[in-house]
């Protein structure tokens, strides 16, 4: 079995799955629960200054679901910690001393002024944590008050804050971001600038899961009345991914440690993370929809994945990176067909109605509704793949160099072109 | 007290809780939660092949995603503006052959879409609510007459009705419902169903219904084409099929359909008579949900025996499995060649036969089940239909539209040529003359 332990910016832990700061780390019971399941650290949910802050006592969660009520995003309007610092500070400080080979991390929260960060600091370094997170992501109630995503959204505020962390404690200081800005690599080169041992990555983003149509409240509804809260969940995760990707092939930030979040619920998703840089990860939305218990598939899935491919986990992080790039780099050479096996198809038609109606028309119908792809019309668009409700019923086969694309009447070209010289291109440049 | 095993054909074998377990609904109606979940299984199929095997067209895809979306009265109307008994259907339809066998996931995982059933939870919801999605055009001031107050009849009745026409209902029985009331199994369609769809169907206003009315005795054809602009007869098959083998007159040989009938209007089960030892002959639904009827009310042993072979058996795979998961044996290639009895049936005897696409022989080879009662279910037949009309292969001959060969008269349901004997078919058959008699007389 593939092993696991990690060592992010010198915090050691036996595997890279760690709960990120949030209700299932907010007190020592659970956070004891989910040591004993098996989790590789938790980042204890964000401290604040006394006195301590008071949640809504309403609905705190809005819902998406998929098919058969599966809980596709979710988004919450808690704050931080609602207890006392220092019944905080008492409980870390004891489960670390029983849980010592755990990352413990501690999330904070205090306003943009050095001082109460330097009392916070003194105090949680006193419990012996491994390192503290900076909550610049929290984007609903703490950011009307100047903190959380407030600072998050102004890279000046990260970078002084950073380094204010930085300069008063011994700790690795992890930087989390909010994906409610437009460019997630200028918080990220502040943070590095600021001397961040490593960023983590998403917070949740702004939203509003639904409306009530009877009392036209937003959900959660706290006395008819709604306030955006943080989505997470499966739904962010392609979000998730691309800042990842975009800080870990930044030529500012790269090399930055990143620990990545958002929606990550399999192992697969875990493994897509590291891939494209985070060199571990943290995990919330997950753990709330099914429990603690989750993290027994998510250390034999990587395992058995990194076994399989004979990897080592270091090995895996990054391994995508260089494969994220710019469009103008894509290889137009690079020529597809949609393919429809007759033997898995179950006739639904959706590859049909997706194609004919909103796509390329490049799917017939034939009798017996025997469903076949028109080489001369096709695109190779992926929708037909992407709605079929069959996994592997419809491929994309590469068309080999030197055969004729019956759509363009072009034979595929070998090698590799891209749209920098493209004769389309206004500002193509000649082949040197 | 009567038992199982007590010989003759004798009431109360089984007392008055244990028959109401048994005759209990075989589906009860889904939950919202269920009904939730069943619904997001459906996968919205482009021209979806449930549609295409559904005999009234119900843009299944369409109700599901209404039901899904927590619409259940409008899921309702998509059912009920293709097929006004889409309640009765729901309970009724052998979806196993129709819609859910089409269903794209019968073919990928085994299990379809439970379309019956959602059928049910969307059109027992909307009938719950007491209201009538429908309301009547402007009346044309002509007159249909409607003979039969089954599937079909009812079917065109309201029809009818909704486009404006003033129409009487005549049926020669005291009910409503015809087969619905009096054919189908009890645990199919429990607490009075047949009669509460009816009254809530005759909502529509613009109805007449005069029951205890036969035609050829209390009306005649004739009479109704002069008093009506159009007559439709939805009469049903009235006669039985005879079973030719010796001794079938003896007492305790009954008609299926007569016992079924009888048990559909029983007050209480436990006054019906049923035998020790039932021996049923037929291979339809009738013959299924006699035998497992008799089963429920007591009797210690069903034999059903068909003369072909199980794949040429009109009851589906669904039915036979029924019928013996409540106990039924099946005997499959034999056919009945004498009851004998001093008197009253005492035992049948039967003759294996070979039977095969094309095939059929009757062998030497024959055996004997004790018999205190037999059920005849070998099919039915059109009685008495009215002179005039063109008939063929027993049924009256009717066009795509459901013309008979008479001007002015139309048929539909198990009484006319084309279609399977459906309670569906009866209603699109129902449903479309109803649309070609307006549209003649508009």
């Amino acid at each position: 079995m593939a092993n696991l332990s990690t060592d992010f910016v010198g915090i050691k832990s036996p595997n890279p799955f760690w709960l990120a700061s949030a209700p299932p780390t907010d007190k020592e019971y659970n956070v004891r629960r989910a040591f004993d399941a098996g989790w590789g650290g938790v980042v204890w949910k964000t401290l604040g200054l006394d006195p301590h802050i008071v949640n809504v006592n309403g609905p705190r969660y809005g819902a998406v679901y998929g098919a058969d009520r599966r809980l596709l995003g979710l988004n919450n309007i808690e704050l931080i910690t609602d207890r006392p610092l220092e019944t905080n500070l008492a409980e870390i400080k004891q489960i670390k001393r029983d849980y010592p080979d755990r990352a413990m991390i501690v999330s904070l929260m205090v306003p943009c002024e050095e001082e109460p960060w330097k009392f916070i600091l003194k105090k949680v370094e006193d419990t012996g944590a491994d390192g503290i997170e900076l909550n610049f992501g929290c984007p609903h109630g703490m950011s009307e008050r100047g903190m959380g995503s407030a600072v998050g959204q102004v890279p000046e505020y990260i970078e002084m804050v950073t380094r204010w962390c930085k300069a008063n404690t011994r700790m690795p200081v992890i930087v989390k971001l909010t994906p409610n800005i437009t460019d997630i690599r200028y918080p990220a080169r502040a943070a590095h600038a600021g001397g961040a041992d490593a960023v983590s990555l998403i917070n949740t983003v702004s939203s509003i899961t639904s409306v009530d149509l009877d009392s036209f409240s937003p959900e959660p509804s706290i006395d008819g009345k709604g306030s955006h809260g943080g989505y997470c969940g499966p739904a962010v995760k392609p979000i998730a991914l691309n800042m990842v990707a975009e800080i870990a092939r930044d030529g500012e930030t790269a090399g930055l440690p990143i620990s990545g979040i958002g929606g990550i619920t399999t192992w697969r998703d875990a493994a897509e993370f590291l891939a494209l840089g985070a060199g571990n990860v943290q995990v919330c939305t997950a753990a709330m929809t099914y429990g603690f218990k989750i993290v027994d598939e998510m250390i034999s899935g990587l395992s058995g994945y990194l076994d399989e491919k004979g990897m080592t986990l270091d090995e895996l992080v990054g391994r995508a990176t260089p494969n994220v790039t710019d469009w103008q780099y894509l290889n137009l050479n690079y020529v597809a067909k949609a393919k429809i096996n007759q033997d898995s198809c179950i006739k639904c038609g959706r590859c049909y109605a997706a194609c004919e109606d909103t796509s390329h028309q490049a799917i017939a119908m034939n009798p017996g509704r025997v469903f076949e792809v028109i080489d001369a019309e096709c695109v190779a668009c992926n929708l037909c793949v992407n709605v079929c409700p069959v996994e592997g019923c419809i491929t994309m086969e590469p068309m080999a160099a030197g055969q004729t694309d019956p759509r363009t009447g072009k034979v595929v070209e070998p090698g590799y072109a891209n749209w920098t010289t493209h004769p389309n291109n206004p500002s193509a440049k000649a082949a040197e | 007290m009567p038992y199982a095993r007590t010989d003759g054909i004798v009431a109360g074998r089984l007392d008055a809780d244990t028959l109401a377990g048994n005759f209990g609904d075989l589906h009860p109606k889904l939950d919202p939660h269920e009904a939730l979940v069943a619904a997001d299984r459906c996968y919205f199929c482009y021209e979806a092949p449930c549609v295409t095997a559904c005999p009234t067209d119900i843009d299944i895809p369409l109700f599901i995603r209404q039901i899904a979306t927590g619409t259940p009265e409008a899921a309702a109307k998509t059912i009920f503006d293709q097929n006004i008994l889409g309640g009765m259907c729901a309970r009724v339809c052998p979806t196993e052959t129709l819609c859910e066998e089409a269903c794209v996931r019968e073919t990928a995982e085994g299990k379809p879409v439970l379309i019956g059933q959602l059928q049910r939870f969307a059109t027992d919801t909307l009938m719950a609510a007491g209201t009538h999605p429908y309301q009547r055009a402007a009346e044309t001031g002509k007159s249909v007459a409607v003979v039969g107050a089954g599937p079909a009849g009812l079917a065109a009745a309201h029809r009818l009705a909704m486009k404006g026409h003033a129409v009487t209902l005549y049926d020669a029985k005291a009910k409503p419902g015809g087969l619905n009331e009096f054919g189908i199994a009890a645990y199919k369609t429990v607490d009075g169903f047949a009669q509460a769809e009816v009254a809530w169907l005759l909502k529509i206003g613009g109805i007449t219904v005069e029951y205890g009315k036969d035609l050829g005795g209390a009306v005649t054809l004739g009479a109704l084409r002069e008093a009506h602009d159009a007559v439709f007869l939805g009469i049903g098959l009235g006669g039985v099929n005879a079973l030719a083998a010796e001794g079938s007159d003896k007492a305790g040989v009954d008609d299926a359909v007569a016992f079924i009938a009888a048990l559909r209007q029983a007050e209480d089960l436990s006054a019906l008579p049923v035998g020790r030892r039932v021996v049923v002959i037929g291979g339809g639904m009738t013959a299924v949900d006699a035998a497992v009827q008799s089963k429920l009310l007591g009797a210690e042993e069903v034999t059903m025996v068909y003369r072909r072979d199980a794949q040429a058996m009109s009851a589906s795979k669904y039915e036979q499995d029924l019928a013996t998961s409540k106990g039924v044996r099946i005997i499959y290639n034999a056919q009945p060649v004498a009851v004998r009895g001093n008197g009253a049936a005492r035992e049948v005897e039967f003759a294996y036969t070979r039977s095969g696409p094309g095939q059929f022989d009757v062998t030497e080879d024959t055996f004997t089940l004790p018999a205190d009662q037999v059920l005849k279910a070998i099919g039915q037949v059109l009685d008495d239909a009215p002179s005039g009309l063109e008939i063929e292969r027993g049924k009256i001959k009717v066009d795509a539209a459901g013309r008979t060969s008479l001007p002015g008269v139309w048929a539909g349901g198990d009484c006319a040529t084309g279609g399977d004997d459906l309670t569906v078919t009866a209603v699109a058959e129902g449903r479309d003359a109803a649309e070609d008699i307006h549209s003649t007389l508009i």
